[in-house]
């Protein structure tokens, strides 16, 4: 889970990383009271996509009048598919030099992996190898005062800035642990006269470890409102733009289903991964999302290992019952109690298929000619 | 031979009593694995399938040893779990749940490589020798002996491909799954180089998906090896920014395409095939 900016920047304050003054507001007339208060304001969309700057998401403003004429142009601009709904108003502040940094999983390390660079407030990936301080963290460790000491001097930081660096080191990597965060990004981190302020704030949230939030963790849907209805089920869904909908079991089979109708020519209308050992009726409550997306047919490709062939198949006798289905399946079974699944789905009219090949041809022919 | 387990492997339950953990301990004891003893706590004394069940590992270590531990255990408890069995000398523990939190992961990674613990997953099928033991969840009747590896990060199209293999004749030494999550206790170099030193085996699967960069970092190896290597890969048709599924299937910043992982392992001298039923006559040409 992504959150704003702003809600990075609470979590920040509140775990001792400073950040410039400031407040969110939803509309222009509230930016010019808090402008009012500020002087000189900086004022930032709040939208989850980079390059927000570059897209002109962000403005200077020198008094409220200004704030306020420029928030009403800020606000419902298309950014990058994102519309702006909030604005943080920021304190405008003095900026001597602009820094990175982030810590971030790295898998193949199985590690934490903490990013620094003197060269901050553009994208990382735009900075030379060697000007990256790149270390890793072990977790039964943790970020030591020497880890931090090394990473600092790495910097060039001196004085009060390498104390405050070093400190904030210490914070960034608390957070990263209590929030069970997969990215915090402070991007830049900006050397203010004597002091360290984060502009800038990215912060990922491991959505599996939502049952242990600390108390206040603010939460952001990302999620269409169908999206959203099959997590709630236990399905992971991704809307597409095709017209052949797909159920598949195992996030592997599903990509490679989509990939197979590509291969023949069709188009996906959604990705959706029904899981391991969905139950018949968690199963039919899928296969109703799929009906609402209006598809010229439905493919379903089950390779059953924890996932029972036969529940399946009475998910479409369920669904069949109560709400009917209106369009064609083309249904692929094998595996776990394969042979009772093609039993019960050939009682309701519907033959399946044990070669994905033959079942994902099928499936493109009927959406090519319906 | 085969790699990680074999018959002579004593495996653990933990969660035995669940639903899941009853109903695949019932599978694998059908598929010949040697079960020694099952954990659930509070439930210790009881039996399932005849395999009887004991309150801590501590207890069925005790009682009969173990080598290797299979979880079902619920995400949140997870890291107790595999700690509990890490700290008690278990060697190999097998992480069947998905949707553990990311620095429960990390945490238990750390604590194996310091102990030389080999930890398969989390959310993962399990592993499969074939004839001679299956730790997991993949239905029984796909697998044959023989002697192709399979190393997959994706569960249900390792069984496609397993499936597709033993059709066309061709049996496997080992088959594992890596797991589908960012943070898993095994990559496919650490698999293929077991593959490489195992006298069984002689040619080697893979099955990778978009997102991340463990073929590519795969690739590296498979120029300095000696068995062939077919590759497979899904997601070839998914759009950038969007989350197939796995954590860890997703194109950001350009970063885990299909086009690049194509390249870095065709380049590393790997037979990638473009759709999974390529995979047995690519194994054949290269054999």
């Amino acid at each position: 889970m992504k959150l704003f900016e702003y809600m990075g920047k609470e979590i920040f304050a509140h775990n001792g990383i400073k950040v410039p003054p400031g407040k969110v507001a939803a509309g222009p007339d509230e930016v010019y009271a808090i402008a009012a208060e500020l002087g000189e304001v900086v004022l930032k969309s709040q939208v989850l996509s980079g390059g927000r700057g570059k897209a002109g998401g962000i403005k200077f403003a020198d008094s409220p009048d200004e704030a306020r004429k420029l928030a009403a142009e800020l606000f419902g601009t298309d950014l990058k598919g994102f519309k702006t709904e909030a604005l943080l108003v920021e304190k405008k502040i003095r900026i001597d030099k602009e820094l990175y940094l982030s810590i971030t999983l790295d898998g193949s390390a199985r590690k934490p992996v903490l990013i620094a660079s003197a060269s901050g407030g553009m994208d990382i990936e735009e900075v030379p190898e060697e000007s990256i301080v790149k270390k890793h963290i072990d977790p039964e460790v943790g970020v030591m005062p020497h880890f931090c000491r090394e990473v600092v001097r790495r910097l060039g930081l001196a004085g009060n800035v390498a104390k405050e660096g070093a400190d904030l080191l210490t914070k960034l990597y608390q957070v990263f642990k209590k929030y069970d965060c997969e990215l915090v990004e402070i991007n830049p981190l900006v050397i203010s006269g004597e002091e360290l302020i984060a502009a800038d704030s990215k912060v990922n949230i491991d959505d599996e470890a939502r049952f242990r939030y600390p108390a206040g963790t603010p939460i952001v849907e990302e999620r269409t409102a169908l999206e959203k209805k099959a997590h709630e089920i236990g399905v992971s869904y991704v809307e597409l733009d095709g017209n052949i909908a797909v159920m598949a079991n195992g996030a592997g089979i599903t990509m490679a289903t989509l990939d197979i109708i590509e291969h023949f020519g069709g188009k996906p209308r959604n990705f959706m991964d029904a899981g391991g050992g969905a139950d018949s009726e968690a199963t039919a409550q899928a296969i109703e999302i799929l009906i609402s997306t209006e598809p010229k047919v439905i493919l379903v490709n089950i390779f059953g290992g924890i996932t029972r062939c036969d529940e399946v198949a009475r998910a479409f006798v369920r669904v069949r019952e109560s709400a009917g289905i209106p369009v064609p399946v083309v249904i692929r079974l094998s595996g776990t109690n394969e042979d009772e699944g093609i039993a019960i789905l050939r009682g309701i009219g519907i033959e399946s298929y044990s070669d994905v090949r033959e079942a994902a041809a099928k499936a493109v022919e009927i959406a090519a000619v319906s | 031979m085969a790699i990680i387990i074999d018959e002579s492997t004593r495996v653990l339950v933990q969660g035995i009593t669940g639903n899941q953990g009853r109903f695949h301990t019932r599978q694998m004891l059908e598929y010949g694995s040697n079960i020694t003893g099952g954990v659930s706590p509070g439930k210790g004394g009881q039996e399932v399938g005849g395999v009887p069940v004991y309150n801590t590992v501590a207890e069925a270590m005790a009682a009969g040893g173990v080598d290797a531990a299979v979880l079902f255990i619920p995400a949140p408890a997870v890291k107790d779990a595999a700690f509990e069995n890490m700290e008690n000398g278990v060697k190999t523990i097998v992480i069947i749940t998905e949707h553990v939190p990311v620095h429960d992961a990390m945490d238990i990674m750390a604590y194996a490589a310091d102990k030389g613990i080999t930890v398969v997953g989390p959310n993962t099928f399990g592993l499969i020798s074939p004839g001679k033991c299956k730790i997991g969840i993949m239905p029984n009747q796909i697998y044959k002996p023989g002697t192709i590896g399979i190393v997959a990060r994706s569960g249900t199209l390792s069984y496609e491909i397993a499936n597709s293999l033993s059709a066309a004749g061709m049996g496997q030494s080992t088959v594992i799954g890596l797991g589908g999550d960012r943070i898993v206790g095994l990559s496919f170099v650490d698999v293929l180089e077991r593959f490489e030193a195992d006298a069984e085996t002689e040619a080697v699967v893979l099955v990778g998906e978009i997102g991340g960069n463990a073929e590519e970092v795969a690739s590296d190896y498979i120029s300095k090896m000696t068995k062939p290597v077919v590759a497979f890969l899904a997601g070839k048709s998914a759009p950038p920014g969007k989350r197939m599924g796995h954590a860890g299937a997703i194109i950001e910043r350009g970063m885990g395409t299909y086009d690049g992982k194509v390249a870095a392992l065709s380049g590393s001298g790997a037979h990638v095939a473009r759709l999974p039923w390529e995979v047995p006559e690519l194994l054949k040409k290269a054999l």
